[in-house]
């Protein structure tokens, strides 16, 4: 007996009296922020502390620290070597109740650490990379002597601030011990939850608890562990994690309620059984870090497992073309979407695209075409694989390409009516901010969960074994290096900081929730060097 | 359909010391042999090859930088004894334009001809000066013009150097008056030219002409060094010949490419003449150093009937000022020219050739982008076979000395051992060419654009910064970079 349509839309409408469309028992996953600390022995910080030979083993050093970094459990000889990434350097050393102004022979010394200097670069600078390990380390913001909020690229997000942050009115950080702390927040909590379905059409209204979702990573640019766990943490956090385009892995379908599946051009995986089993499809139809050129997996990582799931021959390079080869204009593009909706009816539709000059135009056009979603992939996003020249020079960085939608669609009228997402550079909580009071509704993580996890941005995802970090490979020896259940908890506490540092803005801004924020640039200043301090001062 | 073209690379390593940009740091002594050694377990044997390189008693005393900087041997160690640091050696090398990662990107393209592809995002600063302030346009869904770079449709990178008529016209009778057009097409964007500073080594503009035999392109010779190449690569040689010189250089002029250069000098329209007396269908090109004032002397010549430009900006891509001081970047420079032309009314029928800070396959894209036709590739030839753009060879072009003088005779410049190596040279130039025009043709099907001839000019396939930044933040309130204390 063949499957008619009519077929189909019963059983899809039998099986969406529950409010997610698969048929596979659904885990959840708690939103408790726990303790995650580095899963190497050696946990790098800013800065390094030195215990000579002369080193007495009185235990001074250890009951002066209150930041945990000596340490001479009883019974024990000798003070432990010092977990100097735990140290917050000069700022103690003015106290005078510091270790090395306290060690009765002079035997400790507190530097910068060169290993700290050896890591990141002007988009994820030191500070940074620090910073995030902190955060999913602990689930809070990290202390005042790492820059959590900025990079050091000196443009876009790196150039904007909050007016509150520079007019004075915020406290010293190195003063404000956590100031995001709930604790220290009195009265009631912003809300940070995102409206996904605007259209106002008969498809679900989907809402999700904070404005982040997790970006698009296929099976076989990262292992099996990393998939997971952002998909955990998003469950946790109810909201989403998207699966690339590298087929839809079996372990994925406890959490088939958070997972957005993606079609793009190569169509690798895409089956209309996994069209069906989500809430969100996202057609990806370029990728902010190489837009315009398509999609590559080295040969190296396509294992029998990725193979597999791909439908490919092991060992062998894989493209995905670009463009969609059925789409070359706005009527094609609707033709996809309309199928996608057919397939699945009680689905919203995400439309990702890169950032090229008219932009803007792609966004109205995406959004006639029935759009839920417009994610827009900047070009300094992150990527497995991709040309040098791509990365840094094709297509504009996402600071841009917000609030040229942004505008473009309140022109429009058509502003209310969908959900714009920003991608490809957003690195902090601050960066997710300021993308919102540009213009975007919410953001697309991506990099950030990978540092959150332990990358140090050593840029070779892409080949040999993959990730030496086991986050990024598809070997299985380097797979088993992150734990599942450390890699959900460290994705948890990010956004449980992150979530605390959008809380302590919006209240800073006497906003009630985070879609309040959207598109005031007033509460946003450029900093400008051709601009005179002391002129501004009188 | 002819033969796509395609640029046949050979894996080529190195011979000079490479320097890497991440030393380990070991404290052996106090290591305690535990069975948790990091050492093996690393991804890319780095310990392994640093152990057989330090037994091997021929190996040069000299670290070998293989490290990716991982940490993960750093964070594993049980005792904690290793440790990273950034070499001093990588950070000197070349300048604030010549910076160490071009420097070793364009080593790397050189090895063997391959786009440099890696994971993880864009890990520089936001934007900079000149050709970082750009970003290249790319095409979305709503424009049907390709099928990818992996796709059927093939993308034409060939260029034609020579004066293009603007239309032909006819006597009464219908033959045809204009006299037919002399081209040269080359199928790629650059020329292979001579050092930005003085290399006296004859080996190299051999190895330049050999290049240019293979790539199907044309490389620059001074007349004196163009007289020692082989016959069989005199068809690729365009020689530098001065006015004086045209006489005594009668039989190179004939016998090398169709393209002969001349400085740019007061009775430049005559020494053409002559040149094309001795070649009819010669084309003549007038060298001629970046100034603010070249719109203006364009205009005249090209009113002489010069048409063919060689524009050569400093290493720093940046035209040279009235009192020698370094000017505007080409990018603005060209943006002026190729306006102004286009103004006159004769843009296409000239052809401008920039030099100068062209350094990477993005430089070339971004030039053509301004209003060149094409680019030469100078420094970046020689940071291929090895060349750190050191202090040296900079002090030379300022006091203008002559590297071939005893006194600055480098025995390490490994300019002069790859000099002696024609064949070698050779591939390596060709393979930074292939992983150029590779990326060019990454950068043109993402743009959706189908041939480079195409691309000239076309700013509107551009995004630049000081544009968009208004666009994007012009409404934004403006605060000092420094808070506001008083």
């Amino acid at each position: 007996m063949t499957t008619t349509i009519a077929d189909l839309k019963r059983q899809n409408n039998e099986r969406y009296q529950r409010p997610g469309n698969s048929d596979y028992p659904q885990e959840t996953v708690e939103r408790i922020v726990r303790p995650a600390p580095d899963r190497y022995r050696n946990a790098i910080g800013k800065f390094k502390v030195d215990r000579l030979a002369n080193c007495i083993a009185c235990g001074r050093c250890a009951e002066v620290c209150s930041y945990g970094v000596h340490a001479k459990p009883e019974g024990y000889k000798y003070t432990i070597r010092p977990q100097d990434y735990r140290c917050i350097g000069p700022a103690c050393l003015e106290t005078g109740q510091d270790c090395v102004s306290q060690c009765p022979v002079h035997a400790l010394r507190v530097r910068l650490n060169p290993n700290a200097e050896c890591l990141g670069d002007p988009r994820w600078s030191s500070d940074l990379v620090l910073a995030t390990w902190h955060m999913a380390e602990t689930g809070h913001r990290p202390p005042a002597h790492l820059e959590y909020r900025l990079g050091e690229s000196g443009g876009g997000f790196d150039r904007i601030r909050f007016k509150f942050e520079v007019d004075g009115s915020e406290p010293d950080r190195a003063l404000a011990d956590k100031p995001e702390d709930p604790a220290s927040n009195s009265g009631p909590e912003a809300d940070t939850g995102l409206e996904l379905n605007r259209r106002g059409d008969n498809r679900p209204r989907i809402r999700i608890d904070i404005p982040v979702y997790g970006g698009g990573m296929s099976f076989g640019s990262v292992s099996i562990h990393t998939i997971l766990a952002k998909a955990r943490a998003m469950t946790a956090w109810n909201s989403f994690t998207c699966t690339g385009e590298g087929g839809y892995p079996d372990r994925l379908k406890p959490y088939d309620d958070h997972v957005i599946t993606q079609v793009a051009t190569g169509l690798f995986g895409v089956r209309e059984e996994t069209i069906r089993r989500v809430r969100i499809v996202e057609f990806k139809y370029a990728q902010g870090a190489k837009p315009g050129l398509g999609g590559h997996l080295l040969g190296d990582k396509n294992t029998p497992d990725v193979a597999q799931m791909r439908g490919a021959v092991a060992g062998n390079a894989l493209f995905s073309p670009f463009p969609f080869h059925s789409v070359y204009s706005v009527e094609d593009h609707k033709k996809h979407l309309d199928w996608i909706k057919e397939v699945n009816p009680r689905c919203l539709v995400s439309v990702k695209v890169s950032t090229p000059t008219d932009v803007d135009m792609v966004a109205v056009g995406s959004f006639y075409a029935g759009a839920h979603i417009i994610h827009l992939d900047g070009s300094y996003g992150g990527t497995g694989a991709a040309p040098d020249i791509a990365k840094k020079n094709i297509a504009m960085p996402i600071e841009y390409a917000v609030p040229k939608v942004h505008k473009f669609l309140s022109a429009e009228s058509i502003r209310e009516k969908v959900t714009l997402i920003a991608s490809g550079g957003i690195r902090t909580a601050y960066d997710a901010l300021k993308a919102i009071a540009l213009g975007a509704d919410g953001v697309v993580i991506g990099t950030t969960e990978m540092i959150a996890l332990g990358c140090v941005r050593c840029s070779t995802c892409e080949s040999g074994r993959g990730c030496p970090r086991g986050i990024a490979s598809t070997d299985p020896e380097m797979v088993a290096l992150m734990p599942l259940d450390w890699a959900t908890q460290r994705l948890i506490n990010l956004q449980n900081a992150w979530r605390e540092q959008m809380i302590y803005v919006l209240k800073k801004l006497g906003l009630p929730s985070i879609q309040s924020l959207r598109g005031r640039t007033d509460f946003l200043c450029y900093m400008d060097d051709s601009i005179n301090t002391k002129d501004v001062a009188k | 359909m002819p033969d796509r073209y395609h640029i046949h690379t050979t894996i080529t390593p190195g011979r000079f010391y490479r320097v890497g940009k991440f030393g380990g740091i070991d404290w052996r002594e106090d290591c305690a042999r535990c069975s948790e050694c990091v050492k093996p377990r690393c991804n890319y044997e780095v310990h392994e090859h640093e152990a057989l390189h330090n037994r091997d008693p021929r190996a040069a005393l000299r670290p070998l930088y293989e490290c990716k900087a991982c940490f993960s041997c750093v964070q594993g160690c049980t005792k904690g004894l290793l440790s990273l640091s950034i070499n001093p050696e990588y950070l000197e090398m070349g300048d604030e334009y010549w910076t160490p990662d071009i420097i070793h990107t364009t080593w790397v393209q050189a090895d063997a001809g391959k786009i440099p592809v890696s994971g993880a995002g864009y890990r520089g600063p936001f934007h900079g000066t000149g050709f970082d302030s750009i970003w290249t346009d790319m095409s979305e869904i709503v424009r049907p013009t390709r099928d990818g770079i992996h796709g059927r449709e093939y993308i034409s990178t060939s260029v034609d150097i020579g004066p293009k008529p603007m239309r032909l016209e006819f006597s009464p009778d219908g033959r045809m008056i204009t006299p037919p057009a002399h081209l040269l097409e080359i199928p790629l964007p650059v020329i292979l030219d001579i050092p930005a500073w003085p290399v006296r080594e004859t080996g190299l503009a051999l190895a330049r002409a050999a290049a240019a035999r293979r790539l199907g392109t044309v490389a620059v010779l001074f007349a004196r060094d163009a007289a020692a190449v082989p016959e069989s690569d005199l068809g690729s040689v365009v020689p530098i010949v001065s006015a004086e010189d045209i006489e005594k250089r009668r039989d190179l002029i004939r016998n090398s490419s169709s393209m002969i250069q001349l400085p740019d000098g007061p009775e430049i329209d005559a020494a053409a003449a002559e040149v094309r007396k001795l070649k009819p269908r010669s084309i003549v090109s007038v060298r001629m150093t970046l100034r603010p004032d070249t719109a203006d002397r364009l205009v005249a010549l090209a009113g002489k009937g010069l048409k063919v430009f060689h524009l050569c900006a400093d290493p720093h891509g940046r035209e040279r000022g009235g009192d020698g001081t370094p000017g505007r970047h080409i990018k603005d420079a060209l943006r002026e020219i190729h306006g102004r032309l286009v103004g006159e009314g004769f843009r296409d029928e000239i052809t401008l050739i920039t030099s100068g800070g062209i350094a990477l396959a993005e430089h070339m894209a971004k030039a053509i982008i301004c209003g060149s036709d094409l680019v030469a590739a100078d420094t970046a030839l020689l940071v291929a076979l090895g060349c750190r753009v050191c202090l040296n060879a900079h002090s030379l072009l300022i006091d203008g000395a002559d590297l071939g003088s005893p006194e600055f005779r480098d025995p390490e410049c490994p300019i002069k051992s790859a000099a002696g190596d024609l064949h070698y040279a050779a591939r390596r130039m060709v393979n930074l060419m292939g992983a150029w025009h590779s990326q060019l043709i990454e950068v043109l099907g993402a743009m959706g654009i189908r041939e480079v001839r195409r691309l000239r000019g076309e700013v509107g396939r551009a995004i630049f910064r000081e544009e968009i930044e208004k666009e994007a933040f012009g409404d934004l309130d403006r605060m000092p970079m420094e808070p506001v204390t008083a």
